[in-house]
């Protein structure tokens, strides 16, 4: 389970002064669900997903992670979540068997145990054709089916993904949906941070609307239209954070 | 702090570093092939250069000289000479190169040494040219011998021998072992070796674990894992760490046979040329060949902190840059901060001291000039040593805070 409560993440800039990219946020998230974190770029969804993951400590407020709190237990907290964005790439000299063995004992897994679960992951993702090949010579595919058994190794409670098809091929993005169904079919909690209206109406038990560090909107995509009078998603979002500022003359 | 992990992030991260092409070749391939090839070139090139002017007969002009012709004979008469007549523009054909040097004799020279008395002959050439000095050389062996044959016939009509002037020889013979000889030759350049190369091995993996894996993406994906970040830059200390003293020790290896197969091959050839300079740049080179193992030893304890220093503070600077491009262009100016203390190191007169015993880089060269030679003063060493191991650990200290900065891990 994830519990955010008014988190809020500031960050200093020589030029702007202090930038508040995650104010006060608070939402909740049950195991075996979806939650969907749709906003703008810039919105404050990834600095929300890297507090969760504890990459970034949270300037206020606070939030528990699978029954650990987020600042206390940074460590316990990592060891119980997996998290894939496209920012978080493969080590390009290594074969995906070393990085699911080097990831697997970083977890704290036994070699025994890494080398039982590669041989499950591989046989799940269609990976033994490339299991001993270096990553860099990778397609986009293979990369991805490599990302997702890197966060699954040590079993995770928890899974965040951030902008996960972001810059993908249909195919290669179909893949990763597929998996975060999974994910969910499996009891694992889930967040998931897109803009795209599409991939949170086929995914997402329940919605956040960011916008500008803070969450306007929160439901389910009924809940949500029954609120704001719209069935389209883009609407509801429009509606929800304002409409765009008029472009200069 | 958890051991198995540092020991997983290191195995990992020196895994990863040789199969880089790039770290094979700055850690192996540089210092075993590269280096000792070059400093081979050159020794070769400089050997055939000196071999060459030596053997060529050098054209000085005689300038003046029509009314002495004892002297002007006995020149032309010289072997090692090819004598010219006089041109106006003597001088010009000197600063060009195509004449060497060119003497002048005075007037009634012949006739001023018959009388008795003194004259002064000028020998004009190119300062600091090769082939003209060479020319300059011989010209005062020709005048020196013709002034021992009048000083001898002088001594003779007086009844007198030459030992009357030259009542005793001075002969000078060294003492000193051969690997303190080769020490005091070559010991400044040796830790200056080490230290550059502690240096410049630690340049490209503290480059590319941090800055490079930033650039890369996989820094937020390991920063992801359970992993302490504590273990996480220990980890990739140690692999840093190691890559440097690899290098020195690959090409400790390599300049080792270099000297001990090149050397003799080399003294054997120069002195086969003939000849006094020749001999005692054979013994200089055989000197050079012969190090104190023990020193170089001391030398490379001294090193060791120092790349302990070089491996943090490498790291450290390289975690504040972007990518890998922009930590290059904060690393490399560092380059000159160590060369320049290492040179001053090997200056002569600049001897070691309390003081400059904690002036890092400075000190281990000092101190490794009096190693390699044979000197251990031990008073410095500790001070050296203990003032190393402190600036490596807040290096190191330094390295684990700033992987510890949100602005610097994921500085936009």
């Amino acid at each position: 389970m994830i519990e955010a409560r008014a988190l809020t993440k500031t960050f200093r800039d020589k030029k702007r002064g202090e930038i508040r990219a995650v104010d006060g946020v608070s939402f909740r998230v049950e195991p075996g669900q979806i939650y969907g974190l749709l906003g703008a770029n810039g919105a404050g969804k990834t600095t929300t997903l890297r507090v969760l993951a504890t990459l970034l400590q949270p300037t206020a407020g606070g939030a528990t992670v699978a029954g650990f709190d987020i600042a206390r237990d940074a460590q316990e907290v990592r060891r119980r979540v997996g998290f894939l964005a496209t920012s978080t790439a493969l080590y390009g000299r290594l074969t995906a068997r070393e990085t699911l063995q080097y990831f697997g004992r970083l977890n704290g897994l036994a070699d025994a145990e890494i080398a039982a679960r590669t041989q499950r992951l591989a046989a799940e993702l269609d990976m033994h054709e490339f299991l001993d090949r270096r990553c860099d010579k990778f397609s986009t595919g293979m990369k991805q089916k490599t990302s997702i058994a890197r966060t699954l190794i040590h079993d995770p409670a928890v899974m965040i993904f951030d902008e996960p098809t972001l810059g993908l091929d249909i195919m290669a993005a179909r893949t990763i949906v597929r998996f975060v169904r999974e994910c969910r079919a499996r009891g694992k909690t889930v967040i998931y941070s897109t803009h795209i209206m599409s991939e949170v109406e086929k995914l997402c038990d329940r919605v956040g609307i960011i916008h500008g560090g803070r969450l306007l909107a929160e439901g389910t995509l009924p809940e949500l239209r029954a609120r704001y009078g719209q069935q389209d998603l883009e609407e509801i979002f429009v509606a929800a954070v304002g409409p765009p500022p008029p472009l200069a003359p | 702090m958890n051991l198995a992990n540092i020991l997983t992030v290191y195995g990992k991260e020196l895994r990863d570093m040789l199969r880089d092409r790039r770290t094979l070749i700055s850690m192996i391939v540089v210092p075993t092939v590269v280096m000792p090839g070059l400093i081979a070139l050159v020794v070769a090139l400089m050997v055939k250069t000196t071999r060459d002017a030596a053997a060529a007969v050098p054209t000085v002009m005689l300038l003046g000289g029509e009314d002495s012709p004892v002297v002007t004979a006995a020149l032309r008469a010289h072997g090692g000479l090819l004598v010219m007549p006089e041109k106006p523009d003597w001088s010009a054909q000197i600063s060009e190169k195509r004449l060497r040097a060119a003497i002048k004799i005075p007037s009634d020279f012949d006739a001023v040494i018959a009388r008795g008395e003194s004259a002064s002959v000028q020998i004009y050439h190119y300062a600091g040219e090769l082939r003209s000095g060479n020319a300059e050389r011989e010209l005062r062996r020709f005048l020196d011998g013709h002034r021992d044959k009048i000083v001898a016939a002088r001594l003779a009509e007086r009844g007198l021998t030459p030992a009357a002037i030259r009542p005793f020889e001075v002969v000078a013979k060294n003492v000193a072992p051969a690997e303190k000889v080769g020490g005091n030759l070559i010991g400044g350049i040796i830790p200056y070796m080490f230290l550059l190369l502690a240096f410049v091995g630690a340049m490209y993996p503290a480059m590319d674990l941090s800055a490079g894996e930033k650039e890369r993406g996989t820094m937020e994906t390991i920063l992801c894992s359970s992993v302490a970040r504590l273990d996480l830059v220990l980890g990739k200390f140690l692999t840093i760490l190691t890559v440097s003293l690899g290098t020195v020790a690959c090409s400790l290896v390599s300049m080792g046979l270099t000297l001990a197969i090149g050397g003799p091959l080399l003294a054997h050839k120069i002195s086969g040329g003939g000849g006094v300079a020749a001999r005692r740049g054979a013994e200089q080179i055989t000197a050079m060949t012969t190090l104190d193992p023990l020193g170089l030893l001391g030398v490379l304890g001294l090193v060791l902190p120092m790349a302990v220093l070089f491996s943090a503070g490498l790291f450290t600077l390289s975690l504040l840059a972007r990518n890998f491009k922009e930590a290059q262009s904060y690393v490399s100016p560092l380059t000159i901060v160590i060369i320049l203390p290492a040179v001053i190191g090997m200056l002569p007169g600049v001897e070691l001291n309390a003081r400059l015993a904690l002036v890092p880089v400075l000190n281990v060269s000092l101190a490794g000039k009096e190693l390699v030679s044979g000197a251990w003063p031990w008073g410095h060493l500790a001070l050296i040593f203990g003032s190393s191991c402190v600036y490596a650990a807040l290096a190191v200290a330094l390295a684990v805070r700033t992987f510890n900065r949100e602005s610097v891990l994921f500085r936009a």
